[in-house]
């Protein structure tokens, strides 16, 4: 192996190794790109905020201070935003998960009687809708606005995580399993609970983090159903402090808006966003594996 | 040949009925299936059917006390104001602008990142590269658009301030209409380009090693190998990734233009759904805002029918 190894490294042209080279030069580059903005907001954050202020900040913070960040914990709205985020993200993914799965089985199945019916009623609304103002009316008619399902509900199936799901059952699940336990007189609903989900971990994996990650980010279900701000998640928030500058509330009286503004401004982006951040790297191989399904058969 | 179709016949025939309860016999095995579609079967039609049918608003006057079916029928009536207002145009022009740019710069590039980390052989350097280039795509649309704020600031942004590095004066990048449509590009690029890339590592992890071990028998170099077998094994998935993307070029992700954009640059920034916004949640007017929207569901889906049967013709790569 070691040998082979090493004569395949003699064999390797120059040319070869130039190209080489630049395969890795254009992926740390690309990497580069992608980081150097997230580390300038974590060096922003963590500066004094007249150094930021001047444009002193590149990649390193000046002026160490964790005060941008005590101004930010200490407003009620962001952790209102957090606690409204859990609650419809917790919730959200509780019910996509549910419908999805329990739709995606009986469409796995070949033996199940209208499949082709179900699946085109499903299929043809991934590309022809009615469109956001039906929608809202719909909502409204509903009595759902400015209530906690105007943020689970309308958007609770996504008929892309339906097909991934329903090619993971077809593949995964032998049908002679299912055979079997009907011989042994469990009905389809049994079998489902009993036998195809404790089999189908990974695929529940990627559903929830694929649901819980949408639901985490929206902000424009919020925008579109909410009316009460107490009831606005977390994205709706950061709206107003990130994109509206609303950020008189969190600089308090002690500060000067102008000066402390940018500082926490990134501070916030931050206190955002590390968690996700942080689960993330452990979560990966799911998503790829969500995706590489997907791909089987878009 | 021909007494088959005639016992075929005649069976079907006598059997009408038979075949009927036949029929009854599957549906009746398949009950409980139906018991656990149910729910989501509601779900499609009460939030997906019942938005469609309320389309018909785009037909009528609509009023709020009147419900859905209650205001007076002016057939095309919306449709003809959009067409002959000034911002037809406009729309189309940015929807379309935004869509091809984005398709010409950044459809590329997810298959360019992938083919670059198939070529790489250490594991650590391509796990970490995978980690860092997917990271953005976690990021929500509300952090990403004040990132790019952020760094575009004329004051203390990164970029201007390299602009000044070099002699040049700030320019105030989200304030001008001229640069909205690379911003948007670019910065998406930025957030989803890594993340895109997974379809194709998945593509080409399915390729067949013997084949390059051929190749490599046969002298081929890296390049080459990367040409005539990497490209030609992955062709079926960019196909089918283009047509999706060209399917979805009337339609503009209007989460982030939203956040993004401001009166100063709605000249070219305004895309069909943030007009449909606008008009719908800060005019008021619902039937009007409806009509545009159902006109872009209806090129939309004209739009794939017709990518679909070309890329069928020349590729016979097909999404149905």
């Amino acid at each position: 192996m070691e040998q082979s190894k090493k004569s395949t490294k003699i064999k390797e042209t120059a040319g070869e190794r130039i190209f080489t080279g630049v395969v890795y030069a254009i992926l740390i580059l690309f990497c580069a790109i992608i980081v150097f903005p997230l580390l300038h907001i974590i060096s922003g954050s963590f500066s004094d905020p007249m150094a930021l202020l001047r444009g002193e900040i590149s990649f390193w913070p000046k002026g160490f201070t964790f005060s941008m960040y005590e101004k930010v914990f200490k407003d009620a709205s962001i952790w209102q935003g957090y606690g409204n985020t859990i609650l419809y993200t917790v919730l959200g993914t509780c019910i996509s998960v549910a419908l999805t799965a329990c739709a995606a089985y009986p469409l796995s199945r070949k033996d199940f009687y209208g499949r082709n019916l179900f699946m085109g009623l499903f299929v043809f609304t991934m590309f022809f809708t009615g469109g956001m103002i039906p929608t809202f009316l719909i909502v409204q008619r509903l009595n759902l606005l400015n209530t906690i399902w105007a943020m689970v509900l309308p958007t609770a199936v996504s008929t892309y995580n339906l097909i991934i799901m329903r090619t993971f059952f077809e593949s995964t699940i032998p049908f002679e399993l299912v055979e079997s336990a009907s011989l042994d007189g469990c009905n389809d609903i049994v079998i489902f609970f009993r036998i195809v989900l404790p089999l189908s971990g990974p695929i529940l994996a990627v559903m929830v983090l694929f649901y819980g990650v949408g639901l985490w980010n929206s902000w424009f279900p919020a925008l579109l159903y909410l009316k009460d701000r107490a009831m606005y998640p977390l994205q709706m928030v950061l709206r107003e402090v990130l994109i509206q500058s609303d950020i008189s509330n969190m600089a308090g009286s002690s500060g000067d808006v102008e000066i402390i503004g940018d500082g926490l401004k990134y501070a916030t982006m931050v206190v955002a966003t590390l968690p996700i951040m942080c689960l993330y790297p452990f979560l990966q191989k799911y998503f790829v594996k969500g995706v590489m399904i997907g791909a089987v058969k878009g | 040949m021909k007494t088959a179709v005639s016992t075929q016949t005649g069976a079907s025939r006598a059997g009408s009925a038979g075949r009927l309860s036949h029929a009854g016999k599957r549906i009746w095995t398949s009950r409980y299936l139906y018991l656990l579609i149910l729910p989501t079967l509601i779900w499609y039609i009460i939030f997906m059917y019942a938005p469609l049918y309320g389309a018909q608003i785009a037909f009528r006057d609509f009023m709020p006390a009147l419900g859905i079916t209650g205001g007076k029928w002016v057939g095309f009536k919306y449709f003809i104001q959009f067409f002959q207002s000034e911002y037809f145009g406009r729309l189309i022009k940015n929807t379309l602008g935004i869509s091809v740019y984005s398709i010409v710069v950044g459809f590329p590039i997810p298959v360019i990142l992938a083919l670059l980390m198939n070529e790489v052989r250490g594991r650590f350097f391509k796990k970490s590269v995978q980690t860092i280039v997917y990271m953005p795509h976690f990021i929500s649309a509300v952090v990403v658009v004040s990132l790019i704020n952020a760094m575009l600031s004329p004051s203390n942004g990164l970029f201007n301030q390299i602009i000044q590095l070099f002699g040049g004066s700030p320019i105030h990048f989200m304030a001008e209409p001229r640069y909205f449509k690379t911003v948007y590009v670019l910065s998406d690029i930025w957030q989803s380009a890594g993340y895109g890339s997974i379809v194709y590592l998945a593509a080409l992890t399915s390729i067949d090693p013997s084949l390059y071990e051929a190749a490599t028998v046969d002298g081929a170099s890296k390049w080459k190998k990367l040409l005539h077998i990497t490209l030609p094994c992955i062709l079926p998935t960019i196909m089918t990734m283009l047509i999706l993307r060209m399917g979805s070029i009337f339609t503009v992700g209007y989460e982030k233009i939203m956040l993004m954009y401001n009166p100063a640059t709605y000249e070219t920034a305004d895309v069909i759904s943030t007009y449909v916004y606008r008009r719908a949640f800060e005019g008021g007017e619902y039937s009007f805002s409806a009509a545009i929207g159902l006109f872009n569901s209806i090129i939309n889906f004209i739009v794939i029918i017709v990518f679909n049967k070309i890329s069928k013709r020349i590729s016979e790569v097909s999404l149905w």
